[in-house]
């Protein structure tokens, strides 16, 4: 622990260096999975409506002959 | 399965979330060992001290902010020549990415510049390079939100990013072709690293963090960018469908 606080008289600029990255990859991390929620759950409301897209309604059709 | 069948989004969804913890979990490693070889064993630097540790950081965000244009034009190959359904999708999935991790080069050089160097900016070819290709980024990431139509702005990205290309021989033969205050190469070179292993291969497994650290984002951003626009053309045929209602509903 000793060696790890030994970081000399730049100290300053090396922690300000780890800390902008830690905050840059942060905040796109949690960007990128906001995002994603934000879309499933936007995509989870139209198909609640009844909205379906032309593969999946391809595939429910199809899905009904082979049953029938 | 072919490498192709990887062009079907669905196939690709599947995959993926396959795959994502599995890379999820080897960055943390990565890191995590990244971080110990940093901090308690890689020696300071005889000249420079202790501000070496800046190198971990600066140096993968650096070759990250490289190859993930590198990517983004490769996929631009793959939108104008093979009009592969993913291309454009991996394009702008990678550019806010690209951005981070330059930004972080650029942030972080400044920093280490300071005390080394006396300055936290000078005009030079590399910082300069750096600093347009940032600029780039930005660009890219506005053309692809000025242009509703994903498979248009799919196309006048790719041209933009082809031509921006020219950067990246630029930034990596700057320090070689102009006189900068930036150090030449001293990993990548034809007669090997001039770095000693004791502090070569902390910065070899930050880099392998950083670009597993990529990957991992890098899925995550074409998942959404997928769902995106499935999202789209769900709401254009709920669209449609109010107009065919109304129309009809006129006609009567």
């Amino acid at each position: 622990m000793t060696d790890l606080l030994a970081l000399g008289p730049h100290a300053g600029f090396i922690v300000a260096c780890y800390l902008v990255t830690l905050g840059v990859i942060g905040a796109l991390f949690a960007w990128i999975l906001a995002d994603g929620a934000r879309l499933r759950a936007r995509l989870s409301a139209m198909e609640a409506q009844g909205v379906t897209r032309r593969s999946a309604r391809a595939r429910k059709s199809n899905a009904g002959e082979a049953g029938s | 399965m072919a490498i192709l069948d990887l062009a079907n989004p669905t196939r690709f969804l599947a995959l993926s979330a396959r795959l994502l913890p599995w890379l999820f979990a080897a960055c943390v490693v990565a890191f995590a060992a990244g971080l110990y070889m940093t901090f308690f064993v890689a020696p300071d630097d005889y000249q420079q001290g202790a501000t070496v540790k800046i190198m971990y950081l600066h140096v993968p965000a650096a070759w990250l902010a490289m190859m993930c244009y590198s990517v983004m034009a490769v996929s631009s190959l793959g939108t104008l020549i093979w009009k592969h359904p993913l291309a454009d999708v991996s394009a702008k999935a990678a550019a806010p990415i690209g951005a981070a991790f330059t930004l972080i080069s650029l942030i972080t050089g400044s920093l280490w510049g300071k005390p080394m160097w006396g300055t936290y900016w000078v005009w030079d070819a590399r910082l300069t390079s750096v600093l347009v290709l940032f600029i780039m980024y930005l660009g890219l990431i506005a053309l692809w939100r000025t242009i509703e139509d994903p498979i248009r702005a799919g196309k006048a990205a790719a041209v933009l990013t082809l031509v921006g290309a020219i950067n990246l021989p630029i930034i990596k033969f700057s320090v070689d072709w102009w006189n900068t205050l930036h150090q030449p190469a001293s990993v990548i070179r034809m007669d090997g690293p001039t770095i000693h292993p004791t502090i070569l291969w902390p910065l070899l497994v930050m880099a392998l963090a950083f670009t597993l650290l990529f990957f991992v984002m890098h899925l995550m951003a074409m998942r959404n960018e997928i769902l995106r626009r499935r999202l789209r053309t769900m709401q254009l045929q709920a669209a449609s469908a109010r107009v065919g209602v109304a129309t009809s509903q006129a006609a009567e």
